[in-house]
């Protein structure tokens, strides 16, 4: 077996150290620990509870860490807030889309340019030209974006009204309205045809061509082969296993936690 | 370019009004329609923006009535600076009740919403060496700028509806800025905000601190203006009646909150003899707009008004 | 000194009790329905105001007279669901707590028609002279206070954990898909709920007339006493509710006497708003209030 690529050497950008995390007296995951290089597409795959968005919740700061600890760049993260978290550089997608559903799909991504501006209240209210400039940059940038993923005709349309496809797109366009350093995607081809997961395989790796570092929760094991340059795997709350596909297609304990002993 | 177009409009025929109106006594009653329309304008930023709720604005308007009555009246401070300064105090009050409170949930905010307001209206009555007690507090001045005093009501008009429609600007402005959107996302899903940025507590309590600003703004005014003040106008009906001209304009829609605080305001005026019975027909307007237009009043009249259109092309 | 407190605590003890029968009836109906009656207040203030139309002036004996008055205002808090709550067009759980705000003004403003505004109030259910208990003097209403809460409790608990209805209002308030899979009839449920809950507003009014006398604005005071003492003693439990009148009770009580008369109801508010910001979940209760 070849020694994974993942290792804890200096110029990781994200480094979990045995990180657990409890619910109700639980421990949806136990003494976690890995790195992640910049550039890469990192997936966690797992079966269902083991606890892959939970450790999602925990990078982003929505699930509090009971021991270890979260280093993003180097500085320790775990115990920032949500909001926090998101304007150092890491952002995500959900796995029901949890879009802001009374706003139009151009109006969600310019919420995502929110932590890369800084006009208040005040400012909000009395419109000085140096918020004007600013609300012409985020409309420029966030119709960029749109264009990007292939959603400026529908820059109008309320977020809800779009079909499934264009949801996932549009969370995943908000998420990089603000250039994170990392994104987060939680399973986002659940629920796809095949030529949408396709689609949607594209437009990950087509990110990552761009530079884009992104750790990916996904159950499809087509679409996680076809794109992932490691795997880390999970069964309740344990790394299981970690490396390259196709190391991991060959790891027994791996193929036993997915079919039941 | 609609937008402000609406506005201009609205601001000329506000305008022109009064010329049309031979009775004073409905200029009254428009006065104080203005300034409910400030208090309901920064209450649906909080509900209908937001979407967090208060059932203690009352208060808000009472610490501004009560703050610019006492410290002019009693001490002798000019008006227009203690305005400005009642509403930082009111503010700052806001703010110190807000961090804690808007941490709450849906109906227990509405609660401790309605403890505070409660809370202030006792101390109002109890403090009675400053305030007057229940009988209230009199000789209150009156508004002026400058040797020009506003001592009809006609002058009066003119100078609230010019900062009412300021309010309204200003919040127009508001929830199309990076701010409204802010408020507008975390109104819907909380999480999804703060995964993308968004300080939600933070904001949440800024609106909030907003919302009492302006209601204090109101409630100075009004001191001023009717040059007597009790504490019965400042208890929790008012409070119910400022979210009853919410509901009834519409959460979320500004326009509607300034259609609805007219409509309300005026009503009492235009059935006679109805304001021993105010209580009753707000419950039943207050119930009714919940049950069956819980999108609001002019929202719902607003789509009939299409749909009608459509049906007719 | 001693005897001072003692005597705060028992009439303390007194209106805590009518607090406490105030509070169980918000649990019951957020237990049925997750939401909170603004409205119960009102019910308690009906009460009294029937009590003293039937008693006071119809002239009826007083046991038909308090039968009637609590089944008036069961009733009318079971036709204020059927009406309004389950005709409402959205069923959000903050909507339909608006629309018992509504309809505690509008309940108010009918009573203001029917009754007028003055405060009026019963004669004690059996004289007025004070009993002495260890130095202290009790009124005897106050024991037929203690005494008739006492029953209530009892005869509920008895209701909830024995008869079948019960049970099936137990089960509604634990899972209201699991209690509709299992054939109880819900909105049955949801109606009853209503229905005690207007019948223990009624009694509690009725018993604390003769004490505080009644006019037709004393609703909102006492709902909102009542809502603190459920949130203190932990709201959606019988023994939180009971546990939280009592205390309030005393404490206000206590406050009053020991250091200012005029800023007692304050008390009552303050204790509400320390307890949803440091500890919502009460003495007795277990669920979180604060958004995650």
């Amino acid at each position: 077996m070849t020694a994974p690529v993942l290792g804890k050497k200096a110029g990781a950008v994200l480094e979990v150290r045995k990180i657990t995390v409890r619910f109700e007296g639980l421990e949806a995951i136990s003494r976690l620990s890995f790195s992640i290089d910049p550039q890469r597409i990192i997936s966690i795959i797992g079966p269902n509870g083991a606890g892959k968005t939970t450790l999602l919740n925990a990078i982003t700061g929505v699930s509090p860490l009971h021991s270890g600890e979260i280093l993003f760049q180097g500085k320790p993260i775990a115990g920032l807030k949500p909001f926090q978290i998101a304007s150092l550089g890491i952002t995500r997608s959900f796995q029901q889309a949890q879009l802001f559903m009374n706003m139009t799909v151009l109006e969600n991504v310019m919420v995502g340019m929110h932590s890369r501006t800084t006009a208040g209240f005040i400012r909000g209210m009395l419109r000085p030209p140096s918020e004007r400039k600013e609300e012409g940059m985020i409309l420029e940038k966030s119709q960029g974006i749109l264009s990007e993923f292939g959603l400026l005709s529908k820059a109008g349309d309320m977020a809800g009204h779009t079909c499934i496809l264009d949801q996932r797109r549009l969370e995943i366009a908000r998420a990089m309205a603000s250039r994170p350093e990392i994104l987060l995607l939680d399973e986002p081809a659940a629920g796809l045809t095949i030529r949408e997961m396709e689609e949607m395989g594209n437009l990950i790796l087509g990110l990552k061509e761009k530079g884009q570092t992104i750790i990916l929760v996904e159950h499809n094991m087509r679409l996680v082969m076809a794109i992932s340059d490691n795997l880390i795997v999970l069964h309740h709350g344990i790394k299981i296993g970690e490396g390259r596909p196709e190391d991991i297609q060959k790891n027994r304990q791996v193929i036993e936690a997915y079919l039941g002993k | 370019m609609i937008k402000n177009l609406q506005l201009c409009v609205f601001g000329l025929v506000v305008f022109i009004l009064p010329l049309a109106l031979r009775n004073n006594y409905y200029l009254m009653a428009l006065n104080i329609a203005a300034l409910n329309v400030m208090i309901v304008i920064g209450l649906n930023l909080l509900m209908g923006y937001a979407g967090q709720i208060s059932l203690g604005h009352a208060a808000f308007f009472g610490l501004g009535a009560y703050l610019s009555a006492i410290l002019t009246t009693t001490y002798g401070f000019a008006t227009w600076p203690t305005i400005l300064g009642a509403m930082a105090i009111t503010a700052g009050i806001a703010y110190i009740i807000g961090i804690p409170t808007l941490k709450l949930e849906g109906h227990y905010l509405v609660m401790a919403t309605l403890g505070f307001n409660v809370i202030v209206y006792i101390i109002m009555i109890q403090l009675s060496a400053l305030t007057g007690g229940p009988s209230g507090f009199a000789g209150i001045p009156r508004l002026q700028i400058g040797g020009f005093a506003f001592d009809s009501d006609r002058k009066i008009y003119y100078l609230f509806w010019a900062v009412s429609i300021g309010v309204l600007t200003l919040s127009l402005n508001l929830i199309r800025s990076r701010a409204g959107r802010a408020l507008a996302a975390l109104s819907h899903n909380e999480v999804a905000a703060r995964c993308t940025g968004v300080d939600t507590e933070t904001f949440k309590v800024k609106i909030f601190v907003i919302s009492a600003a302006m209601a204090s703004l109101a409630g100075s005014l009004y001191a001023h203006y009717i040059s007597f003040i009790s504490p019965g106008s400042f208890n929790i009906f008012f409070s119910l009646q400022a979210v009853t001209m919410v509901l009834v304009g519409g959460m979320g829609s500004l326009w509607g909150s300034v259609f609805g605080a007219i409509l309300l305001s005026l009503l009492p005026e235009v059935l006679h003899g109805v304001k021993e019975y105010n209580v009753l027909v707000y419950g039943f307007i207050l119930m009714t707009v919940l049950m069956f237009f819980p999108k609001g009043l002019f929202p719902a009249i607003r789509s009939f008004g299409a749909a009608v259109v459509r049906k007719k092309t | 000194m001693l005897l001072k407190l003692f005597q705060f605590t028992l009439s303390g003890l007194t209106i805590g009790s009518t607090y406490a029968l105030i509070a169980i009836g918000f649990s019951i109906i957020h237990n049925a329905t997750g939401i909170v009656n603004f409205a119960q207040g009102e019910f308690v203030m009906l009460g009294g105001m029937f009590m003293i139309t039937f008693y006071g002036y119809l002239k009826l004996p007083m046991a038909p007279a308090f039968a009637l008055s609590v089944f008036a205002v069961a009733f009318i808090g079971m036709l204020l669901e059927k009406t309004t709550l389950r005709q409402s067009k959205s069923k959000e759980i903050l909507n339909l707590v608006m629309i018992t705000v509504g309809a505690s003004i509008f309940i108010k403003g009918l009573s203001m028609a029917v009754w007028g505004k003055n405060a009026m109030t019963l004669p004690p259910f059996s004289g007025e002279d004070p009993i002495l208990v260890f130095g202290a003097a009790i009124m005897p209403q106050s024991i037929w206070i203690f005494g008739i809460t006492v029953g209530v409790v009892a005869a509920l608990n008895t209701f909830f954990i024995r008869t079948r209805t019960g049970k099936a209002m137990r089960a509604v308030a634990a899972s209201r898909r699991s209690a509709l899979l299992a054939g109880i009839p819900v909105n049955r449920m949801i109606a009853l709920s209503f229905f005690l809950s207007g019948a223990l507003g009624a009694v509690a009014g009725i018993i604390l007339t003769p004490v505080t006398t009644i006019s037709y604005d004393a609703g909102v005071m006492l709902g909102l006493k009542g809502f603190s003492a459920a949130i203190l003693g932990g709201y959606g439990s019988m023994i939180g509710a009971v546990a939280g009148g009592l205390l309030l009770g005393v404490l206000e009580s206590l406050g009053a006497g020991l250091v200012s008369s005029e800023y007692k109801d304050v008390l009552a508010f303050l204790i509400l708003l320390i307890v949803l910001f440091f500890k919502p979940a009460g003495i007795f209760g277990k669920g979180a209030l604060r958004r995650v």
